[in-house]
């Protein structure tokens, strides 16, 4: 298990180079110009001279290089000085003091690093998807559990239908619809999300849950989509076996034959599901930061995106390919540990 | 059923007599005619098909009825509410000559939909076609031919570890002056928003084909048809290609539903198509920051959109039942 883990770990480097170097192309390819805002005014040799303090001047080539140096071996050291300064988990150690002053991948929207503004906004992200994913999990389990358990019940029958309307309702749609009924007609949340807001006590708190609710129920919808069915088909799939008719015939209670003996074997797939899940919930949240005005990752892709401010936007989605890869490997190295009827050896 | 043995003088007749088959009970069923009594207990997938039938019909030959040209600017009757309005609001600004409202502009909202569902639905269809055209054509070459199964399911799994929305997001918005320039600006749009989903969402129709034809090309047929002389294309047209037909059905139904989300999600990220070419998306979006005081604005898209991609899903979900030998006849 080992050997194979290190094994997907190596391999997942030029799985992840290749894809840097297919975005950083795609967005060479791109028209536009990060002078076009600059007054005309400017004399063109001094656009050429700002163009290159942007590091525009040179061949493809050697700006994917640079970045690649940038961003695997500047910004690291970046975030060990960090570390060792003054986070609370490592700070007790002598500062390392690895970065001295070299070029960060700077945004040419705001001319600060790529680097500090995603983490100034992954906290964002994090809360409101953290959040969806587990209330997500929390009610998809029991109702693919039950619903397995009573098939072709009215309760399934519902069920599948939720599930059916979860897949096809998009985030888009059900968004808008819930600020029309709840924060319109009702006014019982705000319809944008607060990030300046900060939890101190009891009162502040319930303001934070109330803002995140709507956010968190819109991905909380699609997530219990997906993983009911799932969740609902592999308990199917042992509800059947022979082991539970042994586990029934040797006078085992219902409960501890389902909630033990098959769920324990139906998760197995279903963990993986949830690991696989991870990244798409990420990407899929664009949509829902976009409509409830969180200021999150997905946000800060898209108005890079309108702004052309390419470092900004090839950093963001290299962000979520390293999230893909990592997941995908997690959820194989998971599986293997899971299962001990996989050997990757 | 044999016929007593009485006095024939040979006993081989006999022999041969039972070795004859049988006359069937029944004339022969053919596989598809299975598949449609199978499908058609399936309600939820006879409500979709008859539901997705309905909305094709009704933006294909919708503009020959309500011949109002969804681009129409009426600024003296803009903002009317739809007809439906007057059952609970009296004083509502409600006409019969615009059966569900006008927008700000005074654009009729009920030409506007049929317009935006013609929009959706020509890129779902055109994209999903695409995308089946990719996946099956990489998934049938990875399969048959064992030299470039390596490699192209290397590149199967680096296509799956894109980020898709980013990507989408990215190229549709770098790539929009370009084609815009080359092919107009709703053609260029289609071209590049078909092209841009079909690329990024063939990889499973891919994998499911491989593995199918993986099975199927060591079946007997096909060796039989490889020793009399078949060429390589004859076998893969004729007797691989038909019989990977399900599973390709199966993803071309999903693959039309996220199409239509696809292109939807897009529109209302505002980097689908221009604002004077509607679709449902892009009413949905234009919608949202008056859907205070206009909420079916945002619902009657929105539900459009819903409707059809639920009736899609329900469809693929039938069909896969349908045209899952293990699972029909029960």
């Amino acid at each position: 298990m080992l050997t194979y883990a290190t094994r997907r770990l190596i391999l997942s480097i030029p799985t992840l180079l290749f894809i840097s170097f297919v975005i950083f192309m795609l967005l060479q390819l791109a028209p536009g110009d990060p002078m076009a805002q600059v007054p005309l005014t400017v004399p063109p040799e001094v656009k050429q001279k700002m163009r290159e303090a942007l590091g525009l001047g040179q061949p493809p080539l050697v700006q994917y290089w640079k970045w690649l140096v940038q961003i695997l071996w500047i910004e690291p050291q970046v975030l060990i000085d960090w570390l060792t300064r003054e986070s609370w988990l490592l700070g007790w150690l002598p500062d390392t003091n690895l970065y001295d002053g070299q070029l960060r991948v700077i945004s040419w929207q705001t001319r600060s690093p790529v680097m500090d503004i995603i983490i100034q906004r992954i906290p964002q992200t994090l809360t409101v998807v953290g959040i969806a994913y587990i209330v997500g999990i929390l009610i998809a389990l029991p109702i693919g559990i039950y619903s397995a358990y009573r098939q072709y019940s009215v309760f399934d029958q519902a069920g599948t239908f939720v599930t059916m309307i979860g897949f096809s309702v998009p985030p888009f749609f059900t968004g808008p619809l819930l600020i029309v009924i709840f924060s319109v007609q009702l006014g019982w949340f705000p319809s944008i999300y607060d990030t300046t807001h900060v939890v101190t006590d009891w009162a502040s708190f319930k303001v934070q849950l109330q803002q995140m609710i709507m956010p968190v129920m819109v991905l909380a919808l699609q997530i219990t989509a997906q993983l009911s069915r799932y969740m609902r088909a592999s308990m199917l799939d042992n509800l059947n076996q022979d082991y539970v008719r042994t586990a029934r015939a040797k006078g085992l209670s219902e409960i501890v034959t389902v909630m033990v003996h098959v769920l324990r074997n139906s998760m197995i797939p279903v963990v993986t599901v949830i690991a696989l899940g991870v990244p798409a919930i990420f990407g899929g949240a664009i949509i829902t930061e976009q409509v409830f005005k969180v200021n999150g990752i997905g946000q800060l892709l898209i108005t890079a995106l309108f702004a052309n401010d390419l470092p900004m936007v090839m950093t963001v989605t290299f962000f979520f390919a390293v999230l893909i890869v990592l997941f995908n490997l997690i959820a194989d190295i998971l599986y293997g540990v899971l299962d001990p009827r996989i050997r990757y050896d | 059923m044999t016929e007593p043995v009485v006095a024939s003088p040979a006993t081989d007749e006999v022999a041969i007599e039972a070795l004859r088959d049988r006359e069937p009970s029944r004339p022969p069923r053919s596989q598809w005619r299975d598949v449609w009594d199978q499908l058609r207990k399936h309600k939820g997938a006879m409500f979709g098909a008859g539901f997705l039938l309905f909305i094709t019909l009704a933006v294909l030959i919708g503009p020959f009825i309500w011949t109002a040209d969804p681009q129409q600017i009426d600024i003296r009757n803009k903002d009317m509410r739809p007809i439906y309005t007057a059952l609970w609001d009296s004083g509502a600004k409600v006409s019969w000559a615009k059966p569900l409202g006008s927008d700000q502009l005074g654009r009729d909202q009920l030409a506007q939909m049929i317009a935006g569902g013609r929009a959706s639905m020509a890129v779902g269809w055109a994209a999903m076609i695409l995308s089946l055209v990719i996946g099956t054509a990489i998934g049938v070459i990875a399969g048959y031919f064992k030299r470039l199964d390596g490699p192209l399911m290397r590149m199967t799994d680096l296509f799956l570890s894109l980020p898709i929305l980013p990507l989408l997001l990215v190229a549709v918005t770098l790539f929009r002056q370009p084609l815009r320039a080359g092919f107009g600006p709703e053609g260029g749009m289609f071209i590049l928003i078909v092209t841009v989903i079909a690329v990024t969402s063939w990889m499973p129709t891919a994998r499911i084909v491989r593995g199918d034809i993986l099975a199927i090309k060591e079946r007997e047929f096909v060796l039989a048809a490889r020793s009399i002389g078949t060429t390589s294309r004859r076998i893969i047209s004729r007797h691989l290609l038909p019989n990977v037909l399900s599973p390709i059905m199966v993803s071309a139904a999903l693959g039309l539903a996220t199409a239509i989300i696809t292109e939807s999600a897009l529109s209302f990220l505002g980097v689908g198509f221009p604002s004077d070419f509607p679709t449902w998306g892009k009413m949905l979006a234009d919608a949202v920051t008056r859907m205070e005081q206009f909420p079916e604005r945002v619902l009657l898209p929105g539900i459009a959109i819903s409707l059809t991609v639920l009736s899609v899903n329900y469809l693929g979900d039938g069909l896969r039942d349908a045209l899952d030998p293990r699972i029909r006849g029960r």
